[in-house]
């Protein structure tokens, strides 16, 4: 009898065997996407290797008079892309955050803005790529160029930028602005002077994720700042006329090289390669910023 | 707590601002209005984004459909530009099939990993397996698109051989069709899931898994039977983004889908929405253009019905925290 309750209590504790196999199914799940992700990279390193060069990295890609296989042309458009989309979004997106979080009183038109900001973060990106495309080409009347590309990606952004800034603002202590209040500043002069410098760090933070964004799109530039990839700057006029010529990304000219495929496969992974090293650089400088802003929060 | 905070300092400034207000000169208060009215217009940016965007693509895409048929244009069977057969119900299937797939395979896989995450992970082990997951978020899609030609296709390839190997009748897709695309898919909607899941696991009370374990439930018990069921709005809304992103991907499946307009198949070289659009773009002119931008008008109503969805389960999700609260 005695022994029998001992068996059936507790000190001996019960092993489950559905238990253990569930166990063992997410440890096997979380190994895979780390397997994968290890894996994705080892192999882009190892592949992309194979095409780099100094030449690759310092000259355009051209096909007259002779075969050349770079990726600078597209590294400046990409530039390109990065400055006129962050020119252009942030400050939008900065005022968005302001008004939602500082003047807007709850309501319809809250309401409103942040279900269409919500909107515009799930429409795919092909689609914002159609829409640029007629869009923009009313207005330009050119089919593509790196400006209409460079507005159809502050549409895409956009988002990014005016939530992470709110998140930013929300967190700026309700003493500093009634302090600012009190000593009988201006609702325009406190923001400027108490809000934006305590959440500056916020704001970096979404212009970087956007940057990260804008990097790795490829979709919606197909279609509005097109597939060229020549440099053409000769003059200095020329670095703003360029604006309004076609201009591939690296994405665009990577998605270019893997689909003719053959020899020029090495350098799709090559561009990869590039591609990924920035979008880490990126990612870490995010984080970064993030882990300073929690320090001086404490 | 920060909202009325928020609400009280609005109070505050209200009456500060009509108090000072005979003291400042004029210069000053018209600066505060047009500032107001400046981010009030940014404000409105992005409501106005949606509607344009809307607008054009109903513009956009209405002709085609006018002209073509809207019966024939949804329901039609064959997609053949070149002899103006213009019928997008492959394209609608694969897309749909396509998606469900990529959520059969990345949403359990997802999931599980968002427990090990909340629930499991030792803390080296966390900071092994989460930066993967926002590495695996921040790879570019083109990239998903050649690393699943160059090491899902020759598998799958390999796979196809296997099973159709005494079978004449299949075409034999090297590899490029809905299968090598489903595994592109889940593995690109993997970070959305884990994310999002991971996020509404750890928000659930540490109250109810102390609860569970405290009637005798074993951990893995509690998170599949408390943890999992009270989190489960906020895993929904994940899958749904999940969702919404699998069906808008275009440039990860460019390369793998095969691109022939066929009813879908786990075998058979298909055309999504939106690797018709992307493939034919270039080159389309005329009723042919104006068909792509039929197509990206379908995806667009399929896009906002899954916005409504989520925007609803975000909803439910608030009013239920909030009774909990009371």
């Amino acid at each position: 009898m005695a022994a029998n309750v001992k068996e059936n209590s507790l000190c001996k504790k019960h092993r489950r065997p559905s238990d253990i196999i569930l166990q063992i199914v997410i440890y096997i799940c979380s190994a895979l996407v780390v397997a994968l992700t290890l894996g994705m990279i080892i192999f882009i390193v190892i592949r992309g290797c194979e095409g780099m060069s100094w030449n690759f990295l310092s000259t355009p890609a051209f096909s007259y008079p002779y075969e050349n296989y770079g990726v600078l042309g597209n590294i400046i458009n990409t530039l390109y892309l990065v400055v006129i989309t962050m020119l252009v979004a942030t400050p939008i997106g900065v005022g968005a955050a302001i008004y939602l979080t500082e003047y807007a009183k709850q309501g319809r038109l809250t309401q409103i803005i942040e279900f269409t900001t919500e909107t515009l973060s799930g429409i795919p990106s092909i689609i914002y790529g159609l829409f640029g495309s007629v869009f923009f080409y009313n207005i330009f009347k050119v089919n593509y160029s790196i400006l209409t590309g460079a507005l159809t990606l502050s549409i895409m952004v956009l988002p990014t930028i005016v939530r992470t800034t709110q998140e930013a603002i929300k967190t700026v202590p309700a003493g500093y602005r009634e302090g600012s209040i009190g000593l009988g500043a201006p609702k325009w002069h406190m923001i400027r002077t108490v809000v934006l410098p305590s959440c500056i760090d916020g704001i970096l933070t979404s212009v970087i994720l956007s940057i990260g964004r804008i990097v790795g799109e490829s979709a919606a530039l197909i279609f509005t700042a097109g597939i060229a990839s020549e440099i053409n700057i000769s003059s200095i006029g020329d670095i703003f006329s360029k604006v309004m010529t076609q201009g591939g990304s690296l994405t665009v000219q990577l998605y270019q090289y893997a689909q003719r495929g053959g020899a020029e496969l090495k350098y799709a992974f090559s561009t990869a390669l590039v591609l990924l090293i920035t979008v880490l650089i990126i990612n870490i400088a995010a984080k970064l910023v993030a882990h300073s802003v929690r320090k001086k929060r404490g | 707590m920060s909202k009325a905070n928020a609400e009280a300092v609005g109070t505050v400034s209200a009456k500060a601002t009509s108090g000072i207000r005979s003291k400042r000169s004029g210069m000053t208060d018209a600066k505060e209005h047009v500032m107001k009215f400046i981010f009030t217009l940014c404000g409105i940016v992005a409501v106005a984004c949606v509607i344009m965007i809307t607008v054009y693509m109903i513009i956009s895409g209405a002709p085609a459909i006018g002209k073509i048929g809207i019966i024939e244009f949804l329901f039609g069977d064959t997609w053949y530009a070149k002899e103006e057969q213009f019928g997008i119900l492959p394209l609608i299937l694969t897309s749909i099939f396509g998606t469900c797939g990529a959520i059969v395979i990345g949403v359990p896989i997802g999931l599980m990993t968002a427990v090990f995450l909340s629930e499991l992970a030792p803390k080296p082990l966390k900071n092994i397996v989460k930066p993967a997951v926002e590495l695996l978020a921040a790879i570019p899609s083109v990239i998903y698109g050649l690393l699943g030609s160059m090491l899902i296709k020759p598998v799958i390839y390999a796979l196809e051989e296997m099973i159709f190997a005494n079978d004449p009748t299949h075409q034999f897709t090297g590899g490029a069709n809905l299968f090598s695309a489903i595994l592109v898919l889940a593995i690109m909607i993997l970070p959305t899931i884990i994310n999002i899941s991971e996020n509404s696991l750890s928000a659930v009370p540490p109250e109810y898994r102390e609860a569970s374990t405290g009637l005798g439930a074993t951990k893995i018990q509690t998170i599949f039977k408390v943890t999992i069921p009270a989190a489960k709005s906020g895993i929904a809304s994940g899958v749904v983004l999940g969702v919404g992103r699998a069906i808008g991907e275009a440039m990860a499946i460019m390369l793998v889908a095969g691109n022939s307009a066929n009813m879908p198949g786990l075998f058979n070289s298909v055309k999504f929405l939106t690797t018709g659009v992307v493939a034919e773009f270039a080159y389309s002119s005329g009723l042919h253009r104006q068909a792509l931008f039929g197509i990206g008008l379908v995806l667009f109503v399929f896009i906002m019905i899954i916005n409504f969805i989520l925007n609803g389960i975000l909803k439910s999700n608030k009013k239920t925290a909030k009774s909990e609260k009371k």
